[in-house]
């Protein structure tokens, strides 16, 4: 048996998996207050029937760290960064206690100028003065070589509760977004660190041991003790869960979209044979740029409840939600109130939703069945319009080797899911209009427990390997080794397979779903110096793909 | 969070997966460590800096700007269709005003690939400014283009190809033709006789430093692109006047690059020379970013930078000054010159030798060209090449005036075809270009 739980904004959704399918499925309101109750009674509620002994895994995705960020409620930490020549650093301030020190390292990984010990010992005692708890260090090209960050923390230890590394972070380059994210995962620590004790504690009250896994942004789990090295990792898990929830209706060997129409937005996402897709660098919402894996997605101002107007005789839809639809006491006309009024949705005060899409009606010249379908086929328009506008700039994004100009992958999706609560009423529509295979995915309404609750653990390693310096590092595993001048591309590929075992088996995969393993980059350049060769530089990245464990998605398939 | 001051736009092709051999400076490790850089320093996610996906360049983009001999496709690789690529698909952006300005980081180079391409000259072989210029010209109509290139080589492919032609004026700065390849960008190297004094090359004497860079752009350069008026103004920014570069004898700096092009502002720059992959191009290809978009670059100093080292001598000063004073007494003379080069209608004939160093190939030209004060001037070029082909080029200008256009097709009519490889007619009016075999 599987445990899978997803807090929402509205609603905490939870199901109980078994291999011959769905055995229960929970809805209650979410407490945006006390999202511990929320956990637990989601847990009590699945659990009423069935003896806890026979759970074998539990993988729960909250909007804990998401809430956190986006009300500022994090505890204020300390930050300090050495940049070396380039940007000036203050340009990526996180708050107040943030100090731009010296010390350099180059793109090489070489040390171009020292450490300052003492401006490091005397930042810590301000900081410590000033009641900070936690730490981020962030050097400039630290993925190339963490010294700088390791010595830095072995000054500030003895200050601070935890200390917290850039080149923990990822092996991509990007100093920014190396600081934000650093930043992040010291702001976001104490919080995660309680919060899923508290739940581990209680569920192990109820009987259930086995080890908790958390969702990840990027549609992959880990388990809470791997959690606690990067917790922001879980920032945004919401949108991945619902995706991973439909992957078991996804075309094999094509394209599909996926469209989660919620009430105030609708999220994008594509899958690839039955594989999602990933952000290139890391999260990004905004202004807000991380080094967070996560799965590519698009929150579009759109839903059931956006608030619905008329400016010069043309109808306009969203962006924001002024509350529910009319048919549901809300105060102003929504695309929902439309499908009242159509007749595709029974719920709802019918008389209320005609009185709201009469009020449009009368400003287009319409009737109110005429202006109801007006409002039901311009929200599909916008939707697939913006959908259609990310496949374009995905399909023009930047490419840098003749190769991939040349064999650049073209998406063009087959086939459209539609998850959320209208997803059912918008299936038949969308496919009527656009001529693509559309489906509401079965058991949309807790699809994303679903996802949750079946997702893999993924990860991934980034090597980096330099023949003329000697070494091959994977600086974020905490790994380097000295290599011989013949290193060998079938080297590399061998030590990053073992190194992503190693990882995966770490944060709780079962070693029965660690198959997945792709080459995601490799490239291998020759060191030259005055005209003759000194060297090879190797650089790959391997990654466990995001997907669903084994043993389950024919039976969810099915079900549909 | 950083925002630049307005929209600029970036290609970024390192192409790696190319290049002529392994050990060649020209290869897949050149642009690395600038990509490391720029994504080290988050470049692509400042607000305003917008990245493009390079464009191919077609074979009729080519036609524009070349004779490639015996075709484009022979001449050209991949890369080479996608470094052009780039700068078009910067062009396009810059003429189309999504963004205010453009950079193409791209490789190959182009600017010793001359309007006659036999193969590769200096690591290139299409002129990926020059095809980019001639597109600019037919697809938006601009009249009046300036390309300055500074380079630590001479540009003697774009000098070559905008040689007759008014309309665009080409200043190159570069190391003096005597000690470095290819040899030549002398100052009484003017132009054609219809287009006197729009070639300005101003060659350096080797040790030349940030100081000398910017004095001849403030004093020559700047003044010169005032008078001439551009419609827009193109860079080629080779990077090789680094005093850190292998193949050169010079003492730039990454803060003199970004220095020079915040006073030149130019509208597109190109990437072309730069074989100081490891100490210069990743601070100066930031520093060329960073001023482009209007943001700060004073932190942008190479590790190793030490300015007393560096210092140019005053004797070096001396000369500069004098070279830059000669220029603009070439400048103010043009019209005279133009006067002076031959009657309307009369033809002039030159005669010219041309190594390829890349493809070790030997050229001899023999060209022609109508006298014209309405137009650049038709002319008609005869090239023999070894080993290789015989052909002859006939070019018609943008501009052309009635008299200047017949004159072409006299010359492309009466070419004896016994004689010749391949015939060929570039009509720049008509945009058209045909071949005879």
């Amino acid at each position: 048996m599987i445990l899978g739980l997803d807090v929402g904004g509205t609603h905490t959704d939870a199901v109980l998996l078994s291999s011959s399918g769905i055995q229960e499925r929970v809805k209650v309101p979410t407490d945006p207050d006390d999202l511990f109750k929320s956990v637990l009674s989601g847990f009590s509620a699945l659990l009423k029937h069935t003896d806890p002994e026979q759970v074998r895994r539990v993988v729960i995705s909250t909007t804990l760290t998401t809430n956190a960020i986006v009300q500022k409620t994090m505890a204020p930490v300390g930050m300090i960064v050495s940049a070396g020549p380039g940007i000036d650093p203050e340009h990526f301030r996180t708050g107040r206690h943030y100090y731009a020190v010296g010390g350099s390292i180059n793109h090489r990984g070489r040390e171009k100028a020292p450490v300052n010990e003492m401006e490091i010992q005397d930042i810590a005692r301000v900081m410590q003065k000033a009641g900070i708890e936690y730490v981020g260090v962030v050097s400039k090209f630290c993925v190339r070589n963490p010294s700088h960050e390791i010595l830095i923390k072995r000054i500030l230890n003895k200050y601070f509760k935890k200390v917290f590394l850039g080149h923990h972070v990822s092996g991509n380059l990007n100093f920014p977004r190396r600081i934000a994210t650093t930043h992040l995962n010291a702001s976001v620590f104490s919080l995660h660190k309680n919060f899923f004790q508290a739940v581990e504690k209680s569920l192990e009250e109820m009987g259930i041991t086995v080890p908790i896994q958390i969702l990840k942004a990027d549609g992959g789990t880990m388990t809470l003790s791997a959690s606690m090295i990067f917790p922001a990792q879980t920032v945004l898990s919401g949108p991945a869960a619902s995706i991973m929830g439909a992957i078991p209706h996804a075309p094999a060997g094509q394209d599909a979209i996926v469209l989660d129409i919620g009430g105030t937005t609708t999220d994008i996402a594509f899958l690839v044979d039955k594989t999602p897709l990933l952000e290139p660098v890391g999260i990004r919402r905004g202004q807000y740029k991380s080094l967070i894996r996560s799965l590519r997605t698009d929150s579009k101002g759109i839903g059931g409840d956006s608030a619905l107007r008329v400016n010069d005789g043309k109808l306009t839809i969203g962006p924001d939600r002024l509350g529910p639809a009319m048919a549901f006491g809300g105060p102003g006309p929504t695309p929902t109130d439309a499908l009242v009024v159509l007749g595709l949705m029974d719920e709802g005060d019918k008389d209320k939703a005609r009185e709201g899409i009469r009020q449009i009606a009368a400003q287009l010249s319409m009737d109110d069945r005429e202006a109801a379908d007006h409002i039901f086929r311009s929200c599909c328009n916008i939707i697939l319009k913006k959908t259609f506008e990310m496949i374009d700039r995905l399909n023009s994004k930047p490419v840098y080797t003749v190769h991939d100009f040349l064999e650049g992958y073209k998406l063009s999706p087959a086939k459209i899911l539609l998850l959320g609560g209208p997803a059912r009423f918008f299936a038949e529509k969308i496919e009527d209009m656009y001529k693509i295979d559309t489906l509401a995915v079965p058991e949309s309404s807790v699809a994303n427990a679903i996802g949750a609750a079946l997702a893999r653990t993924t990860c991934e390693v980034s090597l980096n390997a330099d023949t003329e310096q000697g070494i091959v590092t994977a600086h974020e595993e905490d790994f380097a080794e000295p290599i011989s001048k013949t290193f060998s591309e079938d080297e590399l590929v061998e030590t990053a397979y073992t190194l992503l075992k190693e990882k995966a088996e770490n944060a709780g995969a079962d070693p029965d779903n660690i198959d997945e393993v792709e080459v995601v980059e490799f490239q291998e350049f020759n060191i030259v110096r005055n005209f003759s060769p000194r060297g090879k530089i190797f650089r790959t990245k391997m990654q466990l793909k995001p997907g669903l464990i084994k043993g389950y998605e024919s039976v969810l398939s099915t079900n549909g | 969070m950083l925002k630049s001051s307005h929209k600029t736009g970036l290609v970024f092709f390192p192409a790696f997966d190319w290049a002529i051999d392994p050990t060649h400076p020209e290869r897949e490790e050149r642009l690395l460590y600038t990509q490391d850089q720029v994504t080290e320093e988050g470049i692509f996610d400042i607000q305003g800096i917008v990245e493009y996906k390079p464009d191919l360049v077609t074979p009729e983009d080519i036609q524009r700007t070349h004779f490639c001999v015996p075709d484009e496709r022979t001449v050209t690789t991949e890369s080479h269709l996608i470094s052009a690529g780039g700068a078009k698909a910067i062009a396009n952006a810059v003429m189309n005003k999504e963004v205010k300005n453009g950079f193409a980081l791209v490789r190959p180079p182009g600017h010793h690939s001359m309007r006659v391409s036999h193969g590769g000259r200096g690591f290139c072989h299409i002129n990926i400014e020059a095809v980019m210029v001639e597109y600019i010209r037919s697809k938006f109509g601009l009249k009046r283009i300036a390309v300055v290139d500074t380079d630590c080589h001479h540009g003697d492919g774009t000098n070559d190809i905008f040689w007759h032609d008014p309309d665009v004026l080409f200043i190159s700065l570069h190391q003096d033709g005597r000690t470095m390849y290819p040899g030549t960008g002398f100052p009484g190297e003017l132009g054609g006789p219809n287009a006197k004094g729009s070639n300005l090359n101003i060659p350096l004497p080797p040790g030349t430093s940030t100081e000398g860079y910017l004095y001849v752009i403030k004093n020559c350069v700047l003044p010169v692109l005032e008078e001439f008026k551009p419609d827009i103004i193109v860079n080629s920014a080779g990077q090789d006047n680094h005093y850190t570069d292998p193949l050169t004898n010079m003492n730039f700096s990454a803060q003199g690059y970004a220095q020079l092009t915040s006073m030149l502002k130019p509208d597109i720059a190109v990437l072309e020379g730069g074989y100081s992959i490891e100490g210069a191009l990743p601070y100066v290809n930031l520093g060329i970013i960073l001023a482009m978009a209007g943001l700060d670059y004073s932190g942008v100093i190479e590790p190793d930078y030490n300015p007393d080292r560096l210092k140019q001598s005053v004797s070096l000063t001396d000369k500069i000054k004098k070279t830059t004073d000669q220029i603009m007494g070439y400048w103010n003379q043009r019209d005279q010159m133009r006067e002076a080069a031959g009657t309307p209608g009369d033809i002039l004939i030159r005669h010219r030798e041309v190594f390829y160093d890349t493809d070790n190939i030997f050229e001899r030209q023999k060209e022609k060209i109508r006298i014209c004060r309405d137009c650049g001037g038709s002319f008609e070029v005869d090239s023999k090449a070894t080993p290789g082909h015989h052909i002859l080029g006939v070019h018609i200008p943008i501009n052309a005036c009635d008299a200047c256009k017949e004159k072409a097709y006299e010359f492309y009519d009466k070419a004896d075809k016994t004689k010749y490889h391949k015939i060929y007619l570039q009509d720049r009016p008509k945009d058209y270009y045909e071949v005879k075999q």
